[in-house]
């Protein structure tokens, strides 16, 4: 059962789209109100983002990326998720680290990891992977192996 | 014959390659170049001692301003963890952690792997709480298979976490004591945990990096007589434990090295999404096993404990707490083990018995198939957190209705609280750092994943 609270906040919004997944809230959130859908949030009351995360869909749906954020509210122990696609040729997205300053690490990991571009991100630098490092890891079409060792006197692993 | 020498040339390629074009010496070479004046050799062999170093940066003349880089090859800063410094004499002004140093690319791997070798993969993250790892991600695959486990394998998951908690919670005490340079409690805290680590070893094979909890219950029921292993660690540790209190409570020097140190408000916190002890500490009683049981550990009596001023004792002070605590619970589940399954009986998800393997085709076929390719699962998106000892950990999974995961992703809590170590230690004495980054209990392979 939706909480009122979520119900109320979905409505404000209405290119916004809710749904259930296994007894958990997900939102829709159109990628232009993004930052406006997350103000919202956090004036209803959901004060931390827990997590940022992407997913690379490749060509199996029409728009390459997706962006998941998670939601939490600690005073009325609510979860919900926004998600919000972004297309192949221009994978950028409004940051949060405005609103919730905790997830200026997990932007600049989905940078890392996906090479989407968060505007208005204090700090957007790889993480994870050495400054220098060509490619980005967990997209779909980043192979598993083939990287060369970065040691000189050794060949190429495959 | 004498006079003749011999010279031999080594090169160090790898046969079918190319040959190399460098010499075995290139890099890191210690020799001192031949053709250098008299005057450089005499600096590099350290006669001359040459410190007319001009510092240039952009703070100018005036400012004392100075970056350390600390790590990421350091004895106290837990792992391979990096932290530029700006230093204002002894004053912290800026810190700036840089991770990475342990990527290993679990997320990456964990699409490679199926649902049923997933734990494999996850219970490596998060080494110190590799049980909980397990778990969010058991968890995670569970509610998208929509199953539930049996009562006995709720409540072994619920005793054998809680004893993770403990032992986990006791390497912090430990390795906090030891950056302040208290080593008897860091002796004591390594002793005490190795005493659970033998009853994980007794009941899942391994110290550490189990891959006991499992989709669809646990791999292995508990041993015989496990009830007087955990009888025998809750009669242990809460003597031991007061003992910790009676040496460090009273002492002034944990006191004045820990009360005041890293001050992390309560707003501070959950605007960083810092969870875990480090949030209870600022007085904030959030905890996951409270808002979103999971496991049926409503079921159990305990309380959250909370801290007031978010400093380093109090963050060891919720820790000591939260070990009472958790052995409460330990108590509890053991007490109430109910009889029955440890593992669901779908034998598409959790392999038969050993023994029906002999008997039944049935069987050798499930087994096989369940080894060679996994279980499917439902196509599906959930997030699953359970409370670690670090915080909230959690698992996002994404299922597109085949034998691996599409994608899964960790929250790893040791990597959202790294962001507070720069509040924490901003305009804190240098001293104090690795006060700071101990009471963090920052696990590395947590954090790098």
């Amino acid at each position: 059962m939706t909480h009122r609270i979520v119900e109320a906040l979905v409505e404000r919004f209405e290119t916004a789209e809710h749904e259930v997944s296994h007894g958990q809230d997900v939102v829709h959130v159109p990628r232009d109100v993004w930052l406006e859908f997350a103000t919202a949030a956090r004036e209803t009351g959901f004060e931390v983002c827990v997590d940022v995360t992407a997913v690379d869909w490749l060509r199996s749906r029409p728009d390459r990326y997706q962006v998941v954020a998670c939601l939490l509210s600690m005073e009325h122990e609510l979860r919900i998720r926004m998600i919000t696609t972004l297309p192949r040729e221009e994978p950028v997205l409004d940051s949060l680290v405005s609103l919730y300053p905790g997830t200026n690490y997990p932007e600049r990991e989905v940078y890392d990891m996906f090479g989407i571009t968060f505007a208005g991100h204090p700090d957007l630098t790889r993480i994870l992977m050495p400054d220098d490092w060509e490619g980005h890891p967990l997209r779909k079409d980043f192979g598993v192996g083939g990287v060369p060792v970065q040691f000189k006197e050794s060949h190429q692993v495959s | 014959m004498g006079d003749e020498k011999t010279t031999e040339e080594i090169d160090v390629w790898v046969a079918g390659t190319e040959a190399p074009q460098f010499s075995p010496t290139d890099e890191g070479s210690q020799e001192i170049s031949r053709d250098e004046s008299d005057y450089r050799l005499r600096e590099q062999l350290g006669s001359v001692v040459d410190d007319d170093y001009e510092f240039d940066d952009e703070f100018g003349e005036d400012d004392e301003r100075m970056i350390l880089n600390m790590g990421p090859q350091h004895p106290s800063t837990h792992g391979v963890l990096r932290l530029q410094i700006e230093l204002e004499g002894e004053l912290i002004r800026r810190t700036k952690p840089i991770i990475g140093y342990l990527h290993t690319g679990m997320e990456k791997t964990a699409e490679q792997l199926t649902f049923a070798q997933g734990p494999t993969n996850v219970t490596r993250m998060d080494y110190l709480a590799p049980f909980h790892n397990e778990l969010a991600f058991s968890l995670a695959v569970e509610r998208l298979l929509d199953i539930e486990v049996p009562p006995r394998a709720a409540v072994i998951r619920v005793l054998m976490t809680e004893l993770n908690r403990v032992s986990s919670h006791l390497v912090a005490l430990a390795t906090n004591g030891m950056d302040i340079g208290a080593l008897s409690i860091m002796t004591y805290g390594f002793r005490e945990r190795e005493f659970i680590l033998d009853f994980f070893e007794k009941t899942t094979g391994l110290r550490m990096n189990h891959n006991y909890i499992r989709p669809g219950g646990v791999a292995a029921d508990l041993p015989p007589g496990w009830k007087d292993d955990v009888g025998g660690l809750l009669r242990y540790l809460p003597p031991k434990l007061d003992d910790y209190d009676d040496m460090l409570q009273a002492n002034p020097i944990w006191e004045s090295r820990t009360r005041g140190v890293g001050v992390i408000t309560a707003d501070e916190a959950i605007a960083y999404g810092i969870t875990g002890p480090a949030l209870r500490a600022t007085g904030v009683g959030w905890d996951l096993r409270k808002a979103f049981p999971y496991s049926g550990i409503e079921d159990y009596e305990f309380d959250v404990p909370v801290g007031t001023h978010g400093d380093t004792y109090d963050r060891y002070r919720v820790r000591v707490d939260e070990i009472h605590q958790s052995l409460r619970i330990v108590e509890q589940a053991m007490d109430a083990m109910p009889k029955g399954d440890f593992r669901i009986g779908d034998r598409k998800i959790t392999p038969p018995p050993r023994a029906r393997i002999d008997e039944s085709m049935e069987a050798l076929i499930h087994h096989f198939k369940l080894f060679t390719e996994g279980f499917k699962v439902p196509r599906g998106e959930t997030y699953v957190a359970v409370e670690s000892p670090r915080g909230e950990l959690g698992c996002y999974l994404i299922s597109n209705g085949e034998a691996r995961p599409y994608r899964m992703h960790t929250r790893a809590p040791s990597f959202n609280n790294l962001q507070a170590l720069p509040i924490a230690m901003a305009d804190s004495m240098m001293a104090d750092t690795i006060a700071t980054i101990a009471s963090m209990d920052p696990v590395m392979g947590d954090v790098d994943r």
